[in-house]
């Protein structure tokens, strides 16, 4: 077992280069670390000058997210020991523009996010006095797998249709819209349809299934749309057939 | 969205990475992703022998009878050989795709993936066999 492992962290600094370059790190190899704890000790320890996110080391807040050797990562959740001997890739998420070293901006995908109205649409609110909406386990089930998202975003630096059209709404932000879309508590369907199903929404996507692969809560983003275009595809031929009764 | 024009802030030290125009090249899975679409080329050059073949026997004996000759012939031979490995390779990924858009739903329970693979795969085997019952019964 080495002493030792080798990271190359990219470095993005804007006020002394105009693009990124690979800097390496020596740092301790133990069996317990993860990719995170590498970097935190270089932090600590070696260069207190690079730059990446992070909170709670344990795979539930979804900062941490980096590319690893290529593949998008929570780098909490990605142990040194898997590849050794190294060296070690660490990069930023593939897609998004750098900020700084491992940083990127994620406003374009949290505004995908809020897009598709995340949240319990009623006709018509019931009185507060009436209690809650009331849900059986079969239910929670159906959607249970899409509201597992953290908001990593490595399915949308695993999307290929993403980089190439910065319009599509993204994996992420349709299994969220799945997510509302099947509970039974909802009713905001026909006001999400809109989004989903126009150019920048699921017909983009030409189930490549990397999503699916890199998702480290297993939500099945991939499935998620691949579902809905068969809603989207069901309504569309209800409204040609039946004018009036699909609306 | 193409409805409501989204404008970014200028951020001229942020760096956007370029996507090459060989991106597909860069990964094992999505090269052969960018396979699987290409083998649908070979599907719409199937539907066009297919095409081809009921024009030929609409117009006679003699025509179909140039038709197969024409199909005997080393290019036509070869083409035919590689459509029929590209279209195998389409209509197995293609199946393999489908427990992730297929949900189906047994007293509450999700049926598994595997049970709608072996669903498809057996009406693929029954399918393949009426057809090949028909053709090979005379």
């Amino acid at each position: 077992m080495p002493s030792t492992v080798a990271l190359a962290v990219a470095r993005y600094r804007p006020e002394q280069e105009s693009e990124p370059t690979f800097q390496s790190y020596e740092v301790p190899y133990r069996k317990d670390w993860v990719i995170l704890d590498a970097l935190n000790h270089v932090k600590d320890q070696l260069d207190g000058s690079l730059s990446f996110r992070w909170s709670c080391r344990m795979g539930v807040c979804g900062s941490c997210g980096m590319k690893v050797n290529g593949t998008p990562k929570l780098t909490c959740a990605t142990f040194l020991s898997d590849y050794l001997p190294g060296p070690i890739r660490v990069e930023p998420l593939d897609y998004f523009p750098v900020v700084r070293d491992l940083v990127v901006d994620l406003t374009d995908f949290v505004r995908k996010l809020k897009q598709v109205k995340p949240w319990i649409i009623r006709k018509e609110d019931k009185p507060l006095a009436e209690g809650e909406y009331l849900q059986t386990p079969d239910q929670l089930d159906t959607y249970k797998q899409f509201s597992m998202c953290i908001n990593c975003a490595l399915c949308y630096s695993a999307c290929p249709i993403y980089a190439l059209e910065p319009s599509f709404i993204g994996p992420a932000a349709i299994a969220l819209a799945q997510r509302y879309n099947m509970d039974s508590r909802d009713e905001g369907a026909a006001a999400r349809l809109k989004i989903l199903s126009e150019h920048d929404g699921i017909w983009q996507c030409t189930f490549v299934g990397e999503c699916t692969k890199v998702c480290p809560k297993h939500v099945d983003p991939a499935g998620a749309i691949q579902q809905y275009k068969l809603t989207a595809a069901t309504h569309w031929v209800k409204s040609l057939l039946l004018p009036w009764g699909a609306r | 969205m193409s409805a409501e024009p989204h404008y970014t802030l200028y951020h001229p030290r942020w760096y956007r990475h370029r996507v090459s125009v060989w991106w597909w090249l860069k990964k094992g899975s999505y090269a052969l992703f960018v396979l699987r679409e290409l083998t649908s080329v070979f599907v719409a050059f199937v539907a066009v022998v297919y095409l081809w073949q009921l024009r030929a026997i609409g117009q006679g004996p003699e025509a179909y009878g140039q038709f197969l000759a024409r199909m005997k012939t080393p290019p036509f031979l070869l083409l035919n050989a590689i459509t029929f490995l590209l279209v195998l390779f389409h209509a197995i990924t293609w199946l393999n795709l489908t427990p992730a858009a297929m949900v189906v739903r047994l007293r509450g329970k999700r049926v598994p993936d595997w049970a709608i693979l072996a669903g498809n795969y057996a009406a693929w085997l029954v399918l393949s066999a009426a057809v090949a019952f028909v053709l090979l019964r005379g």
